[in-house]
């Protein structure tokens, strides 16, 4: 171990001599000690329980990473590099299922684990280790909140890429012949998707002249009063726009919910699963002889 | 009035050409009820395409118009409503349900020949 006395020969512009001397020795420690601190550190991650969902391998590299980073951080001042490496890492932990009190605690151990390393070695100089400290303390917490917020950022940023994905992905109407459509809903139906959905909607049954428009809403989770009057209103303006609706993957849970609530849908034309509300679609479209109900009801 | 009104074999079709004022609603209505039963129309089919607002005014005097019909013999169609009437009109929360409707001429003539089939069937 080599310990560099108090040679200001680098050019830091700001800071002072003594306190660039101070960080260039605690950087050289530390890079010069850090299998050891390393290992401290891999073992109270281990302790702690964190990162379970990683395998001891995978740890180990990170760690390893981490801390060369972490100290790069400590001698440039500059948390780019971190913030980045930070990010991609994130990327990968994320979907594993890492959580947010996790990662912050890794950061925070290292931290620990160094200040404890440094309270050791200068343990008979408190002038110096005051020193140290100063130069050290600030640098390490800058880390911590850069990782941190890297995370949590990145955490948002998939966040929005998906609700952005939902919103695309559920909006599609389809022709599945002449004059039948089907709109499948997943995900959840809020005022303004609804809005959206019913735009969307009718502007196929225009191009389209869709008779028959299956609303399949397998995929919506919940219901409520909101959420149905929206599918109330959705039918009636495709009725107005000459097209049948027929709604088809009501869960029992939902269509349960539905009675509890009391929404009144006696004017909507339900069919259990898809290729029922098809089969029913294809009665609507052609195969008549025709039902009474197939009819529109006359005025009056 | 701008409102074109063609007969056609039995059925009566009024094209309303463009924004209509109340009391023009309501004399379009007295006057298709008369020719109905004048003509002896046994549908009528009333074409609102160019109708960029249709308030809760109009979608009433609709409603009645086909009711008044109803009550002179004729089945009504109205055919031609855009998207964006149709998603205004159902938040007025009228009930529109007596009012048949049909995207365009064709599907409107189509609907009256159901209907009015139908009512022969059924002896009406």
């Amino acid at each position: 171990m080599t310990t560099t006395e108090g040679t200001p020969d680098r050019k830091p512009a700001a800071a002072s001599t003594a306190e660039a001397s101070v960080l260039k020795e605690l950087v050289a420690y530390l890079r010069d000690d850090r299998s050891d601190l390393r290992a401290e550190w891999t073992r109270r991650i281990t302790d702690a329980q964190l990162l379970s969902v990683m395998t001891p391998s995978e740890i180990s590299s990170e760690v390893t990473a981490v801390y060369d980073n972490y100290v790069d951080a400590l001698e440039t001042g500059s948390v780019e590099t971190l913030q980045a490496y930070a990010r991609d890492l994130s990327e990968r932990i994320i979907p594993r299922g890492v959580e947010t009190d996790e990662v912050l605690g890794i950061v925070l151990l290292l931290r620990d684990v160094l200040a404890r390393a440094l309270f050791v070695r200068h343990q008979d100089d408190l002038r110096m280790l005051d020193r140290v400290l100063d130069s050290y303390e600030p640098a390490a917490n800058r880390i911590a909140v850069t990782v941190g917020v890297s995370f949590v950022e990145e955490r948002e940023r998939v966040i929005r890429e998906q609700q952005d994905a939902i919103h695309e992905l559920s909006t599609p109407v389809l022709q599945v012949r002449e004059r039948l459509l089907i709109l499948p809903i997943i995900g959840v139906l809020d005022t303004q998707r609804a809005r959206q959905l019913t735009e969307q909607l009718l502007a196929a049954i225009q191009s389209s002249r869709a008779k028959v428009v299956v609303i399949d809403i397998t995929g919506v989770a919940t219901i409520d009063v909101t959420v149905a009057n929206h599918l109330v209103q959705t039918v009636e303006a495709a009725r107005l726009m000459g097209a049948s609706a027929i709604i088809t993957g009501l869960s029992s849970k939902i269509a349960q919910t539905l009675v509890d609530l009391g929404v009144d849908l006696a004017m909507m034309r339900t069919v259990g699963d898809l290729q029922g509300g098809l089969e029913e679609a294809e009665r609507l479209l052609g195969h008549r002889p025709a039902e009474p109900e197939d009819i529109p009801q006359v005025a009056g | 009035m701008r409102v074109a009104v063609l007969r056609q074999g039995d059925y009566l079709i009024a094209s309303i050409q463009s924004d209509l004022t109340d009391s023009e609603v309501l004399a379009l209505r007295e006057e298709l009820a008369e020719q109905v039963g004048r003509l002896r129309c046994r549908g009528l089919i009333v074409d609102v395409g160019a109708l960029d607002v249709i308030d809760s005014f109009v979608a009433r005097s609709l409603s009645s118009l086909a009711a008044t019909a109803r009550l002179r013999g004729a089945s009504t169609v109205i055919v031609g409503i855009q998207p964006h009437v149709a998603i205004a009109m159902v938040h007025f929360d009228l009930d529109l349900h007596p009012l048949v409707t049909a995207l365009d001429l064709d599907e409107g003539l189509d609907a009256l020949a159901r209907l009015t089939s139908q009512g022969a069937e059924d002896g009406r």
